[in-house]
């Protein structure tokens, strides 16, 4: 009993490792705020040059928001895994004996907190640049829809990028791996931002049964995540 | 008539495809059979 | 060495003997869906497509089902036979080919009956999903590294495949029923059907049932030469760098 609750202690501790030194390096390199973030801004931008009207605008813009989202997500992913390619980082790692699930979650947990302010600077943008509307009651789903959206990206994400990592073309890979199965979280993401927004007239109440879509979605792949993560790392 | 063209077409398609797709495999196998001798495939 | 003018490398007399089964099949199959069978009282002449389509969506399915078996057979077995790795690959393989040709075959028949070639039906978008799915599989094969890698690799994704499906199928029927009205599917496929056309479609999944065989066998041989090509390879390469360390 003791032993395993060791071993859970192991798990977090070195997932906690692993999230703050991520965040660290994101924090000195700045990948996020001078690279990522201003893509996904001129995404935006660009998404309003193509469809030219500010009734389409407002009624596509939570499709918009989480479609930036992905694309941008793919770069955080690959930056995630291209920190660990170099100086054989993600060997040391894999010989140092700590856990894998650990690894992974710390990892994700990384990457969830990135993507976090990526979706909070491009639903501002939205309410900007769209003129979507956000409701107090609307705020609340929308957060907890980040959270549970923003959990399973990070989860698929760190899954996909440790598959590929340090093999050849996985820069152009990922994308075709990850889009895929991120499908639901795109559907279930932009389902619930609607009802936050109230897009069509869509109530806040309809949005919440996406989120279950989303935390199903999330816990599934965290757990799976965990649990697979050793043998993609193991050689 | 319309149809018959779709209708051709999605059988030269099916065939079509599967046979190239047979040649591909047979010249890739027949490309490695020049190196692997006959005592080592274990299916001989 | 073997001589290099071989043309039978990775046939038995038994993939042979199955081999002219298939292509009589396929003969026969042609003259029955085309020629013999009738026309459907509601689909017209563009049922003849059927007779190619459902069987090549089947198989593929059966195909994706074979690869996630044989992925977790390479990882759960004690040995790691990589004989199960390369049968998961072959499958995928042939499974990608099939479904891609009843992707196209399927908007072919759905441009003539319902007018368009494709609908958000919450069947036909996932099997776009599975094929997209199984390509990238095909591509992280392709990854390179050494074969238990490839295949440790390949098998996570392929169970991964298993988990993601359905998760794509169940939010894509919500996404569905909740933005289109009627679904397409359903209409204009017929229960109740003529006894010779019935036939038609069994007999097309016996004879894509056969074909699916036939590749898989010499696929996976093909790559069993594959593998064992690179091998040598590796053995020559470390052959060649003793001999200059001697020198």
């Amino acid at each position: 009993m003791s032993e395993r609750r060791h071993a859970f202690a192991s798990v977090r501790a070195t997932a906690r490792l692993i999230a703050v030194k991520d965040l660290r390096i994101e924090r000195r390199g700045r990948v996020l705020t001078n690279q990522v973030l201003p893509f996904a801004l001129i995404v935006m931008v660009m998404f309003a040059f193509a469809l030219d009207s500010d009734a389409v605008l407002e009624r596509v813009a939570p499709g918009l928001v989480w479609l930036a989202t992905l694309f941008s997500t793919l770069f955080v992913i690959a930056r995630s895994f291209a920190v660990e390619g170099s100086d054989g980082a993600l060997d040391q790692l894999r010989t140092s004996g700590a856990p894998s699930a650990g690894i992974f979650l710390g990892k994700a947990l990384a990457l969830m907190v990135q993507l976090l302010v990526l979706v909070v600077v491009l639903v501002v943008a939205a309410v900007v640049l769209y003129r979507a509307d956000l409701s107090w009651q609307g705020g609340v789903l929308l957060v907890t829809t980040a959270v549970a959206a923003t959990g399973g990206l990070a989860a698929v994400g760190t899954l996909y990028g440790g598959l590929s990592a340090g093999a050849k073309g996985r820069e152009t890979l990922l994308p075709l791996l990850v889009l895929p199965v991120v499908a639901p979280v795109l559907i279930g993401a932009t389902r619930a931002t609607e009802s936050a927004f109230g897009t069509n007239g869509i109530a806040v109440g309809e949005g919440w049964p996406w989120l279950g879509l989303l935390a199903v979605f999330a816990v599934l792949f965290g757990v799976t995540g965990a649990i697979a993560f050793g043998s993609l790392l193991d050689e | 008539m319309d149809d018959l063209g779709f209708i051709l077409g999605s059988y030269i398609v099916t065939f079509g495809s599967i046979a190239l797709y047979v040649a591909s495999v047979v010249k890739r196998s027949r490309r490695a059979g020049r190196v692997v001798s006959r005592e080592q495939r274990p299916w001989t | 060495m073997t001589p290099t003018s071989e043309r039978n490398v990775t046939g038995t007399s038994f993939t042979r003997g199955l081999g002219i089964v298939t292509v009589l099949g396929i003969g026969l199959l042609i003259v029955l869906g085309l020629f013999v069978s009738p026309a459907d009282v509601n689909q017209g002449e563009s049922v003849r497509i059927m007779y190619a389509h459902v069987p090549g969506a089947w198989l593929a399915y059966l195909a994706f089902i074979v690869t996630g078996v044989s992925s977790a057979a390479y990882l759960w077995n004690r040995t790691r036979s990589l004989t199960w790795d390369r049968i998961a690959g072959a499958s995928a393989e042939v499974g990608v080919l099939f479904m891609g040709i009843s992707l196209v075959t399927g908007s072919l028949w759905g441009r003539i009956t319902w007018g368009t070639y494709w609908t958000w039906d919450a069947r036909l978008t996932t099997t776009a999903f599975l094929f997209v799915t199984y390509v990238g599989y095909l591509a992280v094969r392709g990854l390179g590294g050494s074969h238990h890698q490839r295949a440790r690799r390949s098998a996570v994704l392929a169970l991964l495949a298993v988990l993601e499906i359905p998760l794509v199928h169940f939010s894509v029927r919500l996404w569905n029923t909740l933005h289109q009205e009627a679904s397409v599917a359903g209409r204009g496929t017929d229960v109740t059907m003529d006894g010779l056309m019935l036939f038609s479609l069994f007999l097309g999944v016996i004879v894509f049932t056969l074909m699916y065989v036939w590749l898989v066998l010499h696929r996976q041989r093909a790559l069993a030469l594959q593998d064992m090509v690179e091998d040598f390879g590796l053995d020559a390469a470390l052959a060649a760098r003793r001999a200059e360390e001697v020198v």
